[in-house]
């Protein structure tokens, strides 16, 4: 059937497989060469995308919760929507939750998604303390930072390079009720928004939402979004007894596949002063349900229709915090000076890296911006990654649909480690994505 | 407190119902040929939905062992579902006897034999609901899969009967006629987009409709149109077409 990531790009006819049992599971990798895992496939190009696809839709049993601790254990088709709907009315959060709640728990660790927590708790493998992975063979190895360490940090980040993870465990975290307290501070420019990530080290969630359009003395114009898991006390609208529970979201179907044209650069320049200025409004403190502050993108079911049938794809990248403010400003430019539109930007300040060797965050600015994709769109990118590069920066896997082999292999330092990795456990000959392919990893 | 019995809780469709009782709050019993198979299932059932979920090793062609399993069950279902079917392989069956028996044993014979247990115990309490799941395959034989078909159609016909017989004692029994579904059992095979269900998209229309009380369902519903017209086909007719 035709299969394409988040992006809807590129569309490739795929073999889907789906397994019940590691027997099953077995057998799929007896009979297919090179096949590549997938959950619900929201990166966003072609990272889940190869001729032989392995859904593990139906591995998705919950296995055992300590509620005295938090430990989960659960199968990797389990996603992060069901963590929440089970477990946030029992006190506990996932660690770590990326801007969509619809990925599961493999496809997370396989991509060690950050999360605005990124700065104060790190990406999601800081609290996977083991898995379990099927190697090519059918074997299946218990992997940990203590045990067989070097499978356990190329298979967090390994983009499912490595082996089909088949089981984790996470380690969850209290909270006393469902809602975020929110705190909203507008950034008037590029330094005013960096110096505000730097005087909010303290918050454990914080992001911002920048207006890569802006010119002038409103270059770099940002609302940062502070957040923090609200306690009982501060909810007067709530009974206390009803601190953990959340009517059903509330969303709104894309209808159709938008045309082309419908996101230009009047619309897109439109957009973001209206949301820069209806933010701005807001600015202080006030209360929001969590799918509101974490998934707002969420209650718009397929969103990515929007772009119309070319597609989209993020370029997000990490540059080192030593390169800052300059290295950031250089790039921004670079985009609203080019004729590319950048409907979505996220700006956030990244904590210290962990040691996934593919692991893409990095202690560092991050930004991630949305583009449709055109005829000129990738030339362009590959311009931007020289300068990225330039910096000591990368780009982010999960999001990429373009990098070349070669800015791969210069930015991602441990790429050769892995290669040797996946060459010695026969991982090599059986697991590959396109882009595996095409950043010959 | 409900308390549902699923015979064949391993296959997708099975599964999915035990996640739609169990949301409702039943406590489940399912049964399984290799009862591992279900363990994940029940660390998961009784976890998201805080219920209580047995697993049973049982295998439908194993008759004898129908009422030591059924009377075994403390407390006795309120609510028993027929899931377990076997496809076969419709051109061995014509050959090999033994593969047309085990299809008409696990989706045909197996029932009766366990139906009959559940409708007596809850004739006696005149309470409780009874769900086959039957196929559209069962509404005219095909040249490509008659053995499961007929199979199918004799449990139609039998829970039809059941029905007739309880109605007065408040049991219902509720006949399920599903069209293509993507299952395990189907993987593989070419089935149109557009006339397929989920497994989670049968299960719900199931546990609404016993909710409801109702008769008979065909899922998803417009197989019920699809099906008058194929039953209407004259048999001169339909005997020549390629099915």
């Amino acid at each position: 059937m035709k299969l394409s990531g988040w992006g809807n790009f590129p569309v490739i006819d795929a073999r889907i497989h789906s397994f019940r049992s590691e027997d099953e599971l077995r057998g799929i990798l007896r009979e297919t060469s090179a096949c590549i895992a997938r959950g619900l496939g929201r990166s966003y190009g072609d990272s889940s995308l190869q001729r032989e696809v392995i859904a593990t839709g139906q591995w998705n049993r919950l296995l055992h919760f300590d509620d005295r601790t938090g430990l989960l254990h659960c199968q990797s088709g389990v996603s992060i929507a069901d963590l929440l709907d089970v477990f946030v009315p029992r006190g506990w959060f996932p660690p770590v939750v990326p801007g969509t709640r619809f990925v599961t728990v493999g496809g997370a660790i396989a991509s060690d998604i950050h999360g605005k927590n990124h700065h104060s708790e790190g990406s999601i493998s800081s609290h996977v303390p083991a898995l379990d992975l099927m190697l090519a063979n059918g074997d299946i190895r218990h992997c940990s930072p203590e045990q067989d360490a070097e499978l356990f940090w190329s298979t967090c980040g390994g983009m499912g390079l490595t082996g089909l993870i088949l089981r984790a465990k996470l380690q969850m975290r209290p909270i006393e009720t469902a809602y975020i307290r929110q705190e909203l501070r507008p950034g008037r420019n590029l330094d005013e928004i960096l110096a505000h990530f730097e005087d909010s080290s303290s918050w454990t969630y914080s992001v911002a939402w920048l207006d890569c359009l802006a010119q002038g003395r409103d270059f770099g114009r940002s609302i940062l979004m502070l957040g923090e898991h609200a306690g009982p006390a501060e909810l007067s609208h709530v009974n206390a007894d009803q601190a953990l529970c959340l009517s059903a979201p509330r969303t709104i179907n894309t209808p159709i596949t938008f045309p082309n044209f419908a996101l230009n650069r009047l619309s897109v320049r439109a957009f973001n002063s209206l949301y820069y200025y209806r933010n701005k409004s807001k600015t202080g403190t006030s209360l929001q349900r969590y799918d509101d502050f974490f998934f707002p993108l969420d209650a718009i079911i397929g969103w990515n229709r929007i772009y119309g049938r070319r597609g989209f794809t993020q370029y997000q990248f990490v540059l080192p915090r030593s390169a800052g403010s300059e290295g950031l400003a250089t790039i921004i430019r670079t985009i609203g000076g080019s004729s590319e539109l950048p409907f979505l930007t996220v700006l956030k300040l990244f904590g210290s890296e962990q040691p996934g060797l593919l692991s893409f965050p990095t202690e560092g600015y991050t930004l991630a911006v949305d583009f449709p994709i055109t005829r000129t769109l990738f030339a362009f990118l590959a311009r931007l990654d020289e300068i990225v590069q330039g910096y000591g920066g990368r780009v982010y896997l999960t999001k990429d649909v373009r990098l070349s082999a070669a800015s791969f292999r210069s930015s991602y330092p441990n790429a050769e480690r892995f290669a040797a990795l996946r060459h010695n456990n026969d991982a090599a000959a059986k697991f590959s994505s396109l882009q595996s392919e095409r950043l010959e990893i | 407190m409900t308390q549902v019995l699923i015979l064949g809780a391993a296959s997708d469709i099975g599964r999915a119902l035990a996640h739609e009782y169990a949301r409702a709050g039943s406590n489940l019993y399912l049964t399984a040929r290799k009862a591992e198979r279900l363990e994940a299932d029940c660390s998961d059932l009784a976890l998201r939905y805080g219920i209580q979920v047995r697993a049973i090793e049982f295998d439908a062609l194993d008759f004898a062992s129908h009422s030591t399993l059924y009377s075994s069950l403390d407390p006795a279902p309120t609510g028993v579902i027929y899931v377990a079917g076997y496809l076969g392989d419709n051109e061995k069956a014509q050959s090999d006897f033994s593969e047309a028996r085990r299809i008409i044993d696990t989706n045909y014979s197996a029932a009766v034999s366990l139906l009959n247990l559940a409708a007596a115990s809850m004739a006696i309490k005149r309470t409780g609901f009874i769900i086959g799941i039957s196929s559209v395959a069962g509404e005219r034989g095909r040249g490509s899969n008659y053995y499961y078909g007929s199979a199918k159609a004799g449990l139609s016909a039998y829970l039809s009967g059941l029905r007739n017989r309880l109605a007065a004692s408040g049991v219902t029994v509720l006949t399920v006629k599903p069209g293509f579904v993507a299952t395990k059992m189907t993987e593989g095979m070419p089935l149109p987009p557009l006339l397929t269900a989920r497994a989670e998209q049968v299960a719900g229309a199931v546990f609404r409709a016993q909710q409801k009380g109702r008769n008979e369902i065909f899922s998803l519903w417009y197989w019920r149109p699809i099906m008058a017209i194929i039953r209407s086909i004259p048999e001169f007719i339909f005997k020549k077409l390629s099915l």
